[in-house]
């Protein structure tokens, strides 16, 4: 006898103000597999999640579960169904301790009072059963790495008994190693026959964990593969429509590497130490390694966030004392920060203003030929907006990175510094930001980038600097092996 | 048919056009109730009456913009009218000397309630309510209890007197150029470098000052600004209605309903310093509208607070309403 599917969903329609998110769309998930569920922005993948946890509503549809039929209107409904959702922003109380957040609202009782030590020892065994050994149940949430705060909401939503587990960009967070971690677990939930819907940009982790693909694209499904019978080539171009020739693009003709233009020496505060770096004109150098190696850390160095507390910066041959933000871009330094929501866009101003802002802010970048040149700087960046006035919390993520980048080629740095430019957003931003590193190295701009991912780095970087525990590891030539960086960015040295 | 939507969208959006289309309609009704409101002579009345309203609002906008709260205004009304009035004590050449302490006075309460926001990290509220006691106090203690001294005629000219002899209008008061030229500063004040640094701080403040925005120092300058704007309200209510010890009480929260019925948001970032102006001058209309329908001015407080909360709830549910429609035309998360 068959088993019935964990979920299936048939015909899903789903509109926002008349405009169609998701058109008929079919997802059908076995027990004990883990499905994929990929697509560009704006295909319609957060919006089915959010069906599916009871987020949303659909319009038309129905959603089984273990064959039975359901309907959401509330997220709880959905977690009493078996259906556990882990977002991309974590939902843990930052001062509870794991315990108490697995057992938040369901804690063990005894007389009236909470049962700590039954509350531990189910959390301990709960924990053990997921294969993690060394997360001890009393410690606070907000003391944990990223990764293990995803342990705690995964290990949380099998204490519910959940069986499907719907996880949004689980790693979009982590570093290699650390995605390893998450392997192992999915790997674990699936022995336990649970399933795992995943959904993720990153394809190689497609091809490693799941056991089917479902491709959807402007919110209609494309096709649904065993991921044995599709190439990640095959599967790009189902995704995107059309063939993405080579991923990275090649220097451009008339690339020069010129003078240093970015020269730290003997650099190091609290996280860092014995830093030296040149970057040349025309070079884009990459920074390696894992998280907390220090990549982050030597960029807000350099751009005086947590500025050098030993050492020297040069900026085009002159020593400079960079104690702030307004220091560096006086120097000409740029910083694409990490994190474009929080650090990088005001998200309830206009395109335009947020484009302008680095010249308003600073009197001396600010000149009229600059302003003039920013809209030719949007245009030349492909964004896609409703104009200069749209809002750019309305954007997509890949354009709304493509505004953070226009605000500081405005200011016509000479150095630009890129700290995971291209996290969380799709295939085809991805590759217009490529081929702009390329063509600010043509232009004779000096380009640090910083990635977790690893394939970047040896596709673009014409040098790979790798940092291990706050420290430069060891340097390798552009298209380096991974194998080579992992060695040095896990401290050793490559065979 | 889009146009008429685009249009009709921003009367209802909760922001700038919003306040002008209820200032229309509370006009409408003045002008249902009282056909003669809208002759030269009483429409020039109630802008004198006005402008002060008006000014304390561009200021606090300023405030409230950049992402604060300036809770003392209205104790900072009362103390520059008394100061003033002691200071001057009748005697006509003064009163300019003393017009310039007084704005000193301004500017060094601005200067501590946005240092001590900023440098010392206090939140604004905090700040600014314990400035609001201090005044308070320090003036009850210096006059001992009620004002002493008067006002100079020269120093009563800006809120009572005006160009007279005007075809049509009669007077043109002072006060209403005065408000005029204030509200024009800062339209061209948010238009500025310092204007699109404020804004952004309150958006965002992090992305700001890793810009190079210096958030400290134009939030500062922010807390100055409602800081002048009290002490040029203070002229304009002293001249107008003379020395008490209830000068200004209770004003940091008509000025505050009347920047957040202009449609700009509590914790910053959003609202354009000309919508706040209209608001207090929706308020004042509205109270006029009160008072012809013979209502009772104990009403007021009440019909703030009733604004207030409701203007915030409109807001927030227009708010939540669009990030929906932005994923479905753009997709916003990345995922």
């Amino acid at each position: 006898m068959s088993q019935a599917p964990v979920l299936a969903m048939r015909g899903i329609d789903k509109s926002f103000l008349g405009v169609p998110v998701l058109r008929s769309v079919d997802l059908v998930i076995e027990p004990g597999e883990v499905h994929a569920v990929v697509g560009e922005n704006g295909a319609g993948k957060s919006t089915l999640m959010k069906i599916l946890a009871g987020v949303h509503t659909a319009d038309a549809g129905t959603i089984e579960l273990g064959g039975r039929a359901v309907s959401f209107t509330h997220p709880l409904q959905a977690q009493h169904a078996g259906v556990a959702t882990v977002f991309q922003e974590f939902n843990l109380l930052p001062e509870l301790s794991v315990a108490e957040n697995i057992h938040l609202g369901r804690e063990p009782r005894r007389r009236g009072l909470i049962d700590r030590r039954a509350m531990a020892e189910r959390t301990a065994a709960l924990l053990s059963d997921l294969g993690v050994d060394d997360l001890a149940p009393a410690a606070k949430a907000k003391t944990l790495s990223v990764p293990r705060q995803q342990i705690v909401e995964i290990a949380k939503a099998m204490s519910q008994g959940a069986d499907l587990i719907c996880m949004d960009e689980p790693t979009a967070a982590l570093a290699d190693a650390e995605v390893e971690l998450l392997y192992r677990l999915v790997e674990r939930l699936r022995d336990k026959g649970v399933s795992v819907l995943y959904v993720s940009h990153r394809l190689r982790e497609i091809f490693d964990l799941c056991d089917r693909i479902t491709v959807l694209k402007d919110g209609e499904r494309v096709t649904t593969v065993d991921t044995a019978d599709i190439t990640p080539d095959e599967l790009v171009t189902a995704m995107v429509g059309r063939r993405i020739e080579a991923v990275f693009p090649e220097p451009l003709p008339g690339t020069e590497t010129g003078e240093v233009r970015l020269a730290v020496t003997g650099g190091g505060n609290a996280q860092i130490d014995g830093i030296d770096l040149e970057v040349r004109a025309g070079e884009i150098v990459g920074l390696a390694g894992l998280q907390g190696s220090g990549r982050t850390e030597i960029a807000e160095a350099v751009f005086g966030i947590e500025p050098f507390t030993r050492g020297t910066v040069a900026v085009d041959g002159e020593t400079r004392r960079i104690t702030g933000p307004r220091k560096a871009i006086a120097a000409g330094i740029a910083l694409v920060t990490e994190d474009r929501k929080a650090q990088g866009l005001a998200l309830n101003q206009s395109v335009g203003a947020n484009a302008r802002m680095v010249l308003d802010a600073n009197a001396r970048v600010h000149s009229r030929a600059r302003l003039a040149r920013i809209s030719g700087i949007l245009s030349s960046l492909d964004l896609v907006s409703r104009g200069e006035d749209q809002e750019v919390q309305y954007l997509s993520g890949g354009n709304q990175q493509k505004v953070v980048v226009a605000k500081w080629l405005a200011a016509e740095p000479g150095v630009i510094v890129l700290d995971e430019p291209t996290r969380g957003i799709d295939v085809g931003a991805k590759h217009k930001l490529y081929a702009v590193i390329r063509s600010l190295a043509a232009e004779g701009l000096a380009v640090l980038l910083i990635t977790s991912e690893l394939i970047e780095v040896i596709g673009l970087a014409d040098r790979i600097v790798v940092l291990h525990d706050g420290r430069i590891a060891g340097e390798l030539p552009g298209g380096a092996t991974e194998q080579q960086v992992m060695a040095y960015a896990t401290g050793r040295s490559p065979a | 048919m889009g146009r008429i939507r685009t249009a009709a969208a921003a009367l209802a959006g909760g922001g700038t056009g919003t306040v002008f289309a209820l200032l229309a309609a509370i006009f409408i009704a003045v002008a249902f109730t009282n056909p003669g409101f809208f002759e030269g002579p009483s429409l020039m009345a109630f802008l004198k009456q006005a402008a002060p309203l008006v000014i304390l609002a561009a200021g606090q906008y300023f405030v409230i913009v950049s992402g604060n709260f300036d809770l003392s205004v209205g104790a900072l009304v009362g103390a520059q009218v008394v100061i003033a009035a002691r200071l001057i004590d009748g005697e006509e050449s003064r009163t300019l000397p003393v017009m310039g302490v007084m704005l000193l006075f301004g500017l060094a309460v601005g200067l501590v309630n946005g240092l001590v926001t900023t440098a010392l990290k206090v939140q604004s509220f905090i700040t600014t309510l314990g400035m609001m006691l201090v005044l308070t106090g320090a003036i009850r203690l210096w006059t001992g209890g009620a004002p002493t001294g008067s006002l100079s005629e020269a120093f009563r000219g800006p809120g009572r007197r005006g160009i007279d002899d005007v075809p049509l209008i009669g007077q043109i008061p002072w006060a209403v150029l005065i408000m005029i030229g204030v509200g024009a500063a800062a339209i061209w004040l948010m238009r500025t470098r310092f204007g699109r640094v404020l804004v952004a701080s309150g958006d965002n403040e992090l992305a700001a000052e890793l810009s190079g925005g210096r958030v400290d120092t134009v939030r500062t300058v922010a807390f100055v600004l409602s800081g002048l704007s009290a002490t040029v309200a203070g002229v304009l209510i002293g001249g107008y209605a003379g020395v008490s010890a209830q000068v200004g009480q209770g004003m940091e929260f008509t000025v505050i309903t009347a920047v957040v019925l202009g449609g700009v948001v509590l914790g910053g970032g959003r609202g354009a310093v000309v919508a706040a102006m209209a608001g207090a001058l929706t308020i004042e209309a509205l109270f006029a509208l009160f008072n012809q329908m013979a209502l009772p001015s104990t009403i007021r407080p009440a019909a703030q607070g009733l604004i207030i909360i409701a203007a915030v709830a409109y807001a927030a549910k227009r708010r939540t309403r669009r990030p929906v429609a932005a994923t479905a035309t753009t997709n916003a998360n990345p995922s």
